[in-house]
């Protein structure tokens, strides 16, 4: 694994090799292990390390970014001029700020920072492919106890991503992630669960297997019901993979660009008064880097509070482009909120911390199923893509593990149907959500985020299965 | 005098022993480089398979990769990012005790190279505990060979500032339409050379290109955001090519019919909900064959190896030459040879040596072939693999890939102008907005940037959100028209996602304008 020392040292010979004015290094790599297993037995087992140095420079308004996985000199001596070949036939960007020093990165005094807890698990780290085997055999072990065949992952991380620039900023953040997902199949019905954590020992893979098995026997011989609006019950993967759709939007640069629902939307009540929405870096069931593209401290904002919009997230040039803008007082606070990518880019920001405030009365997944006179329970949702970026429909399927729920009770399994649904409209209808947990699906990134009850959800279409 | 060692940029991204810079700033000509760089490959993926083979291995290959990339792009009459990147490292993927182990590494030392062969071997036998009975390959003759991409203009030596150039006049030209709230452009270069060596005396060195170009305008009124893309959306056009594939593609001259179109969407009434015929332009018919016939043809997403994540398929090995996958007019073929075209799934040799092939996947619209390797071939009675298995980059383990799925032409001379003029009432659709099929690939929905009414063969109208939905087998067999040769494009899909970790992959998908009677048409909109 590359150390800090190390990279403090390479971030030394790229500025002995740079003439730019400002030198930018940003650092990101580890090792990733993944142990994946289908029918029953294990079928493809990785492990790989790689580090890359990415080296941003700047000559008077013109910038570029050239990266490689190589640190000899020679090869670091060559990205500098790669980089510095780009920089130097662009055209200036009056928009382009000088790079950060570590004062401005830290943020005002006035707001003293939560520090992350670390996130960095020797325990994690320490997995060898022998123990993820081993933890396979006893998932498939379940699998077999039930009759079913299984396929899914047993992944573990350690990874660095660090920045360093020539004004003397340097950041830098070590993590660990370990990750367990599970399908379970029969011959015509599936269950599901996947979890993940920097510490390994908060995962459960055989209490998730069980989980999975239930469910693919309890949805087995599946019946047709018509498309349809129905009150759904989503539980925490597929309302997490649903709403992940619209934090693209949450963005200056977004509204900038009117390519944001947001857009003309910012004060209003856009969802149900029982929605807050933070973007939380250091909230205890997070992860990440406590810092951006720029080396800017993330700081924890509310996007959205009792339905009501309240602001975006803001690179440091952006919000220095809407303070100029028609739309500055319409917008919100207008500040650099430490959630830029790295420059050069055309997006701006996006927030990549959700956490889901917890509802003044929250129930569990049994409550909610209890006092559904009929609706579908929905384990997982699938292949999701936007329809329409301003009402901000989306589409996409259910998938392992859904449920007709009638008189308050889990009915029967049910082919998958197809939805097409707009987020304004289904947080606007959301009548019962459970404590926010950590949650990871497969369409959006991982958040912190309750199951759902959501009323007059739009199913369009069934599938064959 | 005195020189040093420098890495050559010219043919790869290593230090080279015959690159020399001298102290007087000169530079010697790279004249050995070949030659001295094959030797240099050779003997690190030996070491790899030498220690793989010592460890236990009953198999191994090891491939040595090179990757060099180049992405620009501008927003609004500026330049968005410009960057260079390039990657190098190895892999070793090896057979022990029956099983699949796989590491890699960035350290090509010696030591490291030997050190990762180790750990993959530790690997396998770690899989080798859980396993049911032995991996079989089909046999593959070893080949000692050469292959790069045909191209005319390496991509790499065309300067930056033409790049820039070229995107901002393409900006400039959309952004002269009044209502154009946002113009983005783009242009893509790729480079990878590949040695690749195994245990059987397999020893193939393959250098491959690729390029892409495209843009979008977007158009923000009352509350609607419309775009529309040329030459297709999310990046445009992608093949196997050098710089001339941006010369061709004409992007100047079709930027302000592009933001025009664009601005228009927001006169055109809402795309009709209900039953209709339908014409597919060529690029959203390739996203259509890419989803619903190239991944259910994924063998390994046949025998269940994807189920977690991108799913299964509803193409059971018992549909073999037995499913009426589409009508008669339904000819589909896998074709990774370099005679079918320029594709982004074009090659000499995937990732574990076999030759390209083409193999017929649909015949007068009988199912009649997966996508499969040297692994999985026995399942569906072959002795061979198809020659599909790709990695993204040298860290990633190869797996079955689409290589070009392509649709081939009618045979009969039709433009798509004559199958408007043949069709008495239908929408035409052009471009894609979104896709989305669900995991076992029979339930499919897409929605296209712009659409036209036909009425008694004429287009009387243009209309917004268009979209249409169905069963893939339904879908295939109401096809009734395609157009001929000279309307047929080889698309590239640049980023076809599969695996864990996901790999995005390139492929090639040939098709042209063709009509599908009685399709759903709208649900996308419908109850929203």
């Amino acid at each position: 694994m590359l150390t800090r020392d190390r990279a403090a040292d390479i971030f030394d010979r790229i500025k002995k090799f740079s003439s730019a004015d400002e030198v930018e290094v940003l650092f990101s790599g580890g090792r990733f292990a993944l142990t994946r297993f289908a029918n029953n037995i294990i079928h493809q087992n990785v492990e790989d390390e790689n580090h890359i140095v990415s080296v941003r420079t700047v000559f008077g308004g013109r910038t570029a970014r050239a990266t490689t996985n190589r640190f000899d000199d020679e090869s670091l001596r060559r990205v500098v001029e790669s980089s510095e070949a780009l920089a130097r036939v662009q055209h200036p960007d009056p928009d382009l700020l000088p790079i950060p020093d570590s004062r401005e990165a830290a943020g005002v005094a006035d707001k003293k920072p939560t520090p992350v807890p670390s996130r960095y698990f020797a325990e994690t780290a320490a997995i060898t492919p022998q123990l993820r085997a081993d933890a396979v055999k006893k998932i498939v072990e379940v699998a077999q106890k039930h009759r079913l065949t299984t396929a899914g992952i047993y992944s573990t991380a350690e990874s660095v991503e660090g920045i360093f620039n020539s004004r003397g900023l340097s950041n830098w953040h070590t993590q660990t992630l370990a990750e367990v997902s599970i399908t379970m199949l029969a011959g015509d019905s599936s269950g599901w669960q996947k979890s993940n954590s920097p510490d390994v020992n908060n995962l459960d893979p055989l209490r998730m297997a069980e989980i999975a098995a239930q469910k693919t026997l309890d949805s087995a011989r599946p019946a047709e019901i018509p498309a349809g609006k129905y009150t759904v019950i989503l539980e925490p993967s597929a309302a997490l993979d649903i709403v992940g759709f619209m934090f693209w939007d949450y963005s200056g640069m977004a509204i900038l660009d009117q390519r944001s629902f947001l857009t003309g939307r910012i004060g209003s009540q856009l969802f149900g008064e029982n929605i807050t929405i933070w973007d939380d870096v250091t909230h205890p069931l997070q992860t990440g880097s406590p810092f951006d593209g720029e080396g800017m401290r993330r700081l924890s904002l509310p996007l959205v509070e009792n339905g009501v919009v309240k602001r975006v997230v803001y690179a440091r040039a952006t919000a220095e482009r809407m303070k100029r803008s028609e739309q500055k007082d319409q917008i919100g606070p207008i500040e650099a909120t430490g959630h830029g990518f790295s420059l050069p880019n055309e997006m701006g920001e996006m927030p990549l911390n959700i956490v889901f405030a917890a509802p003044q009365n929250p129930q569990t997944l049994d409550q909610m199923i209890a006092s559904t006179e009929r609706g579908v329970l929905v384990t997982r949702l699938w292949y999701i893509r936007e329809v329409d970026p301003y009402e901000k429909i989306v589409t996409g399927m259910t998938r392992d593990g859904t449920f007709l729920v009638e008189s308050g009770k889990v009915k029967q399994g049910i082919r998958n149907f197809r939805f097409n649904e707009s987020l304004i409209h289904m947080l606007s209808n959301v009548e019962a959500m459970s404590v926010p947990l950590r949650s990871c699906g497969e369409e959006s990134f991982d958040m912190v985020v309750p199951a759902m009850k959501i009323r007059d959800f739009n199913f369009t279409e069934v599938t064959k299965f | 005098m005195t020189f040093s060692l420098r890495t050559c940029d010219r043919y790869h991204n290593l230090p080279c022993k015959v690159w020399t810079s001298f102290d007087n700033g000169s530079t010697s000509q790279c004249a050995l480089v070949v030659v001295d760089l094959n030797l240099r490959m050779k003997e690190i993926a030996s070491w790899a398979l030498n220690v793989a083979t010592m460890r236990g291995a009953t198999y191994a290959d090891a491939r040595v990769v090179s990757q060099r990339s180049r992405a620009l792009t501008t927003k609004n009459g500026k330049v968005g990012s410009a960057s260079d990147a390039e990657s190098v490292g190895m892999s070793v993927r090896v057979l022990a005790d029956g099983a699949w182990g796989f590491a890699a590494s960035e350290d090509l030392s010696r030591s490291g190279v030997e050190t990762t062969a180790a750990r993959a071997v530790e690997i396998a036998l770690a899989s080798a505990r859980v396993k049911e009975q032995n991996v079989r390959l089909a046999p593959e003759k070893p080949v000692t060979t050469e292959w790069t991409t045909p191209h005319v203009i390496d991509p790499f030596s065309i300067s930056v500032e033409q790049n820039i150039a070229l995107l901002l006049k393409v900006d400039s030209e959309m952004r002269a339409v009044e209502g154009i709230t946002l113009a983005e452009t783009n242009l893509n270069f790729n480079r990878e050379e590949q040695w690749f060596l195994s245990s059987e005396g397999s020893d193939i060195h393959q250098t491959k290109y690729s390029a892409g170009a495209g843009y979008t305008a977007f158009a923000f009124a009352g509350n609607e955001i419309q775009k529309r893309s040329y030459p297709n959306s999310y990046g445009g056009q992608w093949q196997n090519k050098g710089y001339e594939l941006i010369d061709e593609l004409k992007l100047v001259e079709n930027a302000r019919r592009i933001a025009e179109e664009a601005v228009a969407l927001h006169h055109a009434d809402q795309c009709p909900e209900g039953t209709f015929d339908i014409i597919l332009d060529s690029s959203q018919l390739g996203l259509q064959i890419h989803e619903s016939v190239g991944h259910p043809i994924e063998l390994d997403r046949v025998l269940g190896m994807e189920a977690n994540f991108a799913g299964t398929s509803f193409l059971t090995l018992d549909k073999l030459r037995t499913l009426r996958y589409g009508s008669e007019m339904v000819n589909v073929v896998a074709d990774a040879r370099q005679e079918h075209g320029p594709g982004l799934g074009t090659f000499g040799f995937d990732d574990e040596g076999v030759p390209a092939q083409c193999k017929p996947i649909i015949t007068n619209g009988l199912f009649t072939g997966y996508l499969s390797s040297r692994e999985t071939a026995h399942t569906i009675g072959e002795n061979r693999s198809g020659g599909t298995l790709r990695a993204e980059g040298w860290n990633r383990l190869p797996m079955i890939r689409m290589t070009n799925i392509s649709l081939l032409p009618g045979e009969k001379p039709l433009t798509l102008e004559q199958l408007v003029a043949s069709t008495d009432h239908g929408i035409l659709m052009q471009t894609n907005r979104s896709w989305s099929i669900d995991d076992r690939r029979y339930n499919f929905q897409f929605g296209c940037e712009i659409g036209w009414e036909i009425k008694q063969g004429k287009r009387v109208r243009m209309v917004k959100n268009p979209s249409y939905s169905g069963i893939t087998t339904e879908f295939w067999n109401s096809l009734d028209a395609i157009c001929s040769r000279e309307e047929w494009t080889l698309w590239g899909t640049p980023n076809c996602g599969k695996g864990q970790p996901q790999q995005v992959m390139g492929t090639g998908h040939g098709a042209a304008p063709s009509r599908f009677r009685g399709i759903k048409v709208g649900s996308a909109y419908k109850g929203s």
